[in-house]
């Protein structure tokens, strides 16, 4: 059962993706923070993450670029989530190696169906 | 009889007494201690006006044709009497525009035009020259009377051996007079003090020989004066009628053109203008030489009758020589050469200043101007030149002397010294109409002074001039007849039939007809250039009293023509600015005055430099060697492009300020659009952060076909937590907006901060209780009146409650309220026992959407929009508190201090 870090400082949205994981059959850790998700991903190596952008302290964009240098994590799927609609926040992301861009408010079906697609993609990959 | 050689030498020790006299009198100049500084010398020095035509020739006059004589003394009389009028203004024109001669101040009263200055220098060496021919005939028939008496030969007049002839010597020992005491130095204002010392003595030597004479005639020839006017009443039969008005000729008429021809004659003689307005040190001078001239001609013409009536008596001829032949018939020797010498002086007196007068036109008015216009001889204008001048007045002494000397040696005997005078005089006159109208009618022009001298000079020539040559032998005489090729209407002695008249009267009149005729009507019909009106103004405006103070300027200058040309290179208003004057009538004439003419000087260094400004303000104050119309059209290409630049440049100036302005606006827009585009970031950013949750559960629960009870009423009870968010974040939001444009209404009043502190603490007790914080306050008993909006106040008192209970300790979270009362205002203290807000942090926590980090993340506790804290501060602002973040005093978290001023003092009323 694949496993999936959600990263996000608001609870709220946090407890609602947690939910929508597990009820996609998704193992799922949980982090408020890049710092604790950072440890997470060390700790768990879990299959995917979504990361929020706009964290407390360490931003998801410092969070992406760490672990794109580093060998065990550079194909790590990661899932940008933003409440910045802007574009360039998206392409940052994308350069950054983000695999896909989700705004906020999101669909949820629409949430569940990329992270879907992505970890099949990715499982098929390796 | 007197033998040559002692008559030679006391003429010659006369003349070598004169050189003392002038060198006497220029070496007190030299010291400062000048003799012609007295009215007695410049009236003595105006009897210039006393040749040897007075001395000989009036007594001849007398004894031909009656009291006619005394017309060429009557008429110097009227023109001195007039001379506190005329003669001052003249000379103080001459002083102010430095004028050296007749033609010069002329040529300066029509926009000094060169060619108008020739024109008079011209025609008075034409005319002058049988004048100074007069002289050298008298000396010679003198010294002929004097040697050979009783044989009365009269001198041969040739030029062969003219060696011999006396008149050519002293035609050079004169030329060489002249040019030592006339042309030793040149002087700005061309007086001469030695000059005019020498022949105030030579006046009177001439006075105290011809008084002599008469006294002779009455008390020795005569028992007196009575004895001898009653022989002569018994000897004469017709003396009555000699003595008559008749007997003048031409009759009554002929009397009043002598008179005005000898009024005219007396001012407009080069010699005359010389002594009376150029050699004139003082203007007060004139007081007295206005009757001690006239006196002077008075004792002169005393004895001319009783002169003549014994000379009629006695049977002799040639009455212009009875002066000298009464005394040489009754045997005696020193009178006669007394006699001599007294004609000798009248004599020189006039040919030395005659002569420096037409000199100085020569080389002023027809010889340099040419020389300067000569391009090949490459002068520069701005050299040291006076050497040239004073080589070319010498040498125009010496040709004008010669000439004079050739005249007298090849016509002179055609003449007698009357015509020839009263020749001269009508000649002379000719500059009348220029030099008096020019002196009170501004509208006098150039082109109009100069078809005046012209036309009248021609009939002067043509009814005066030709003829006389022509009775001299030198052309056929028939035209006066007849009149050319038998036009009769042109007969020079009847011009268009006008007949029995006097030939000067004659001449006169015609000459002077057309002479102001044309100056008037050309003048009316011609424009005036600048320089002709800046001058015309002020020759015409010469006796006014702001043009004798505008004289510390060294000139005079006319207001208009200063405003014009201020206005040309600083505009309009800086010139009313400056000069203190509104733009001026065309033809308004008044005089600048000197603070004017400083003020425009500084105006136009500023703009300039000082030494254009200098001189452009010349231009306009004297005009002097520039012509005023040259200049102004070179400086008016300089000061269009001056007034462009100065365009561009203001233009310029004004582009790059807006372009500043612009860029400054440009900038701040900038900056707001970022400001902008940041905020609508943020808050779409904290919009969609509830909203995320609000679709994200209401999706799930919409999806889930099952659900526990209890999660779906905990997801329920997120949306609905997260919609108030959002709907308090809305609030806020357009709070914020409110404030930012400043449309935020709040309603002040006089409210009491303590009871709305409490009320506030009230509203959030029951919160607090369920979070588990303490809440403590001290709050004064006495109202603590303020002027707020109560509504808005409370907001802030509970949004700070709000955020201290966020970030209040973990352990015993405690928050203590403490309201102060100091000396102004009153300041309420917020404080939590939480970790507490960085210095550096402080003022960030107003900034839109800063979020402090809670020390630790609560879930039970609202997160903050980030906008609590702008929009209190906000709010206080604008109610002319303020808030802060300060070091807590009781517990040891954060501190805001929110104060206000304490409402004036009123009557207690406490609202609720």
């Amino acid at each position: 059962m694949p496993e999936v870090l959600v990263v996000d400082d608001e609870p709220n949205i946090l407890l609602s993706l947690e939910f929508l994981m597990q009820q996609a059959g998704y193992r799922v850790v949980t982090a408020a923070d890049a710092e604790q998700a950072s440890r997470l991903i060390e700790a768990n190596r879990p299959d995917l993450v979504l990361l929020d952008i706009s964290l407390p302290g360490m931003s998801g964009f410092d969070l992406l670029e760490q672990l794109r240098q580093s060998d065990a994590t550079r194909d790590l799927p990661v899932i940008m989530l933003t409440a910045h609609g802007r574009e360039v926040e998206k392409e940052k992301g994308l350069a950054l190696g983000a695999n896909d861009y989700i705004t906020k408010p999101f669909s949820t079906r629409d949430l569940v169906s990329r992270v879907g697609t992505l970890l099949a993609d990715h499982s098929s990959e390796g | 009889m007197q033998t040559n050689w002692i008559v030679l030498t006391i003429a010659f020790s006369y003349l070598a007494l004169l050189f003392v006299i002038a060198a006497w009198g220029d070496r007190r100049a030299e010291q400062g201690r000048s003799l012609v500084n007295s009215p007695t010398i410049y009236a003595l020095s105006i009897a210039v006006y006393c040749t040897a035509w007075t001395f000989y020739g009036s007594v001849g006059r007398a004894a031909t044709t009656g009291l006619s004589f005394l017309l060429i003394y009557l008429g110097p009389t009227l023109a001195m009497l007039s001379g506190w009028l005329v003669l001052r203004k003249m000379i103080r024109i001459a002083r102010a525009q430095r004028i050296t001669s007749i033609a010069d101040f002329i040529s300066a009263r029509y926009g000094k035009s060169g060619g108008l200055g020739m024109l008079v220098a011209l025609i008075a060496v034409i005319a002058i020259m049988p004048y100074i021919a007069l002289q050298l005939k008298a000396i010679t028939v003198s010294y002929g009377v004097l040697t050979e008496y009783p044989n009365l030969t009269p001198p041969d007049l040739s030029l062969q051996d003219f060696w011999n002839d006396k008149a050519f010597w002293v035609a050079l020992v004169l030329a060489v007079f002249i040019i030592l005491f006339g042309t030793r130095h040149l002087d700005a204002s061309e007086r001469h003090e030695g000059m005019v010392t020498a022949i105030a003595f030579e006046s009177l030597v001439k006075l105290f020989a011809f008084i002599a004479v008469g006294l002779f005639v009455c008390f020795a020839l005569y028992p007196g004066p009575s004895a001898l006017m009653a022989d002569a009443a018994s000897m004469l039969p017709n003396l009555e009628q000699h003595f008559g008005l008749d007997q003048i000729p031409g009759g009554p008429l002929g009397w009043f053109g002598t008179l005005i021809l000898a009024t005219l004659a007396f001012i407009t003689l080069p010699r005359q203008f010389q002594v009376l307005v150029v050699e004139n040190v003082n203007e007060q001078h004139l007081r007295r030489a206005c009757w001690l001239f006239p006196l002077y001609l008075l004792l002169i013409n005393l004895f001319v009758i009783p002169i003549a009536l014994a000379g009629m008596m006695g049977g002799m001829s040639e009455p212009d020589s009875f002066v000298l032949t009464l005394p040489l018939s009754a045997g005696l020797d020193a009178l006669p050469l007394l006699v001599f010498i007294g004609g000798l002086s009248a004599a020189t007196s006039m040919m030395i200043v005659e002569t420096i007068a037409l000199s100085t036109m020569v080389s002023n008015q027809l010889v340099m101007p040419l020389l300067l216009r000569w391009r090949s001889l490459h002068l520069d204008p701005s050299r040291d030149l006076s050497g040239w001048l004073l080589g070319i007045r010498r040498i125009a002494i010496i040709a004008i002397l010669i000439l004079g000397y050739l005249y007298h040696a090849l016509i002179g005997e055609a003449y007698s010294l009357v015509t020839i005078g009263l020749v001269s005089f009508a000649a002379a006159s000719q500059f009348a109409p220029a030099l008096l109208l020019g002196l009170y009618w501004r509208g006098a022009s150039r082109n109009g002074a100069a078809a005046g001298l012209l036309a009248g000079i021609t009939v002067w020539a043509w009814t005066l001039l030709i003829p006389g040559f022509a009775l001299s032998g030198w052309i056929p005489t028939d035209f006066i007849e007849q009149g050319p090729y038998g036009l009769t209407l042109l007969k020079p002695y009847a011009l268009f039939g006008l007949e029995g008249w006097d030939i000067y009267t004659h001449s006169l009149f015609w000459s002077m007809l057309v002479n102001i005729g044309l100056l008037v009507s050309v003048s009316l019909f011609s424009r005036q250039t600048h320089m002709e009106q800046t001058q015309a103004a002020l020759f015409t405006n010469a006796l006014r009293p702001e043009a004798e103070m505008a004289a510390i300027w060294q000139g005079q200058a006319n207001r208009q023509e200063l405003f014009q040309l201020v206005q040309r290179y600083l505009g309009k208003a800086a010139t009313v600015r400056l000069l203190g004057v509104e733009p001026l009538d065309r033809h308004d004439d008044s005089p600048a005055t000197p603070a004017m003419l400083a003020a425009a000087e500084q105006g136009l260094t500023g703009a300039l430099g000082s030494a254009t400004a200098r001189i452009l303000i010349n231009s306009v104050v004297r005009g002097e060697a520039l012509d005023m119309d040259s200049i102004l059209s070179i400086l008016d290409n300089t000061s269009q492009t001056l007034e462009y630049n100065r365009r561009l440049e203001q233009k310029s100036n004004e582009l790059s300020r807006i372009s500043a302005e612009l860029r400054g606006a440009n900038d701040r827009l900038r900056e707001l659009d970022r400001l902008k585009d940041e905020f609508l970031a943020m808050v779409s950013h904290e919009l969609r952060t509830p909203l995320t949750s609000i679709r994200a559960f209401a999706e799930i629960l919409n999806d889930a076909e099952a659900m526990e009870p209890e999660q779906r009423q905990h997801f329920l009870g997120i949306i609905v937590r997260e919609s108030e968010r959002l709907s308090r974040l809305i609030e806020e939001i357009l709070d914020m907006a409110r404030l930012e444009s400043g449309r935020m209404t709040l309603s002040p009043e006089r409210c009491d901060l303590s009871q709305l502190t409490r009320q506030a603490i009230e509203a959030v007790e029951q919160l607090f209780q369920q979070r588990g914080i303490r809440l403590e306050s001290r709050l004064p008993d006495t109202p603590c009146p303020v002027i707020a909006d109560p509504d808005r106040l409370q907001q802030v008192l509970i949004n700070l409650l709000d955020n201290a209970s966020k970030f209040a300790g973990t352990d015993t979270p405690r928050v203590f309220v403490d309201l102060t009362a100091l000396k102004q205002r009153y300041e309420v203290h917020v404080e939590d026992n939480g970790p507490g807000i960085a210095v550096a942090e402080r003022e960030k926590v107003f900034e839109k959407f800063h979020q402090i980090e809670a020390g630790h993340s609560d879930k039970a506790r609202p997160q903050g929009t980030g906008l609590g804290l702008p929009i209190s501060r906000g709010i206080i602002n604008q109610q002319g508190g303020r808030l802060w973040v300060a070091d807590p005093k009781t517990l040891t978290g954060a501190c805001i201090v929110l104060a206000l001023p304490s409402a004036p003092d009123e009557t207690q009323e406490v609202s609720s």
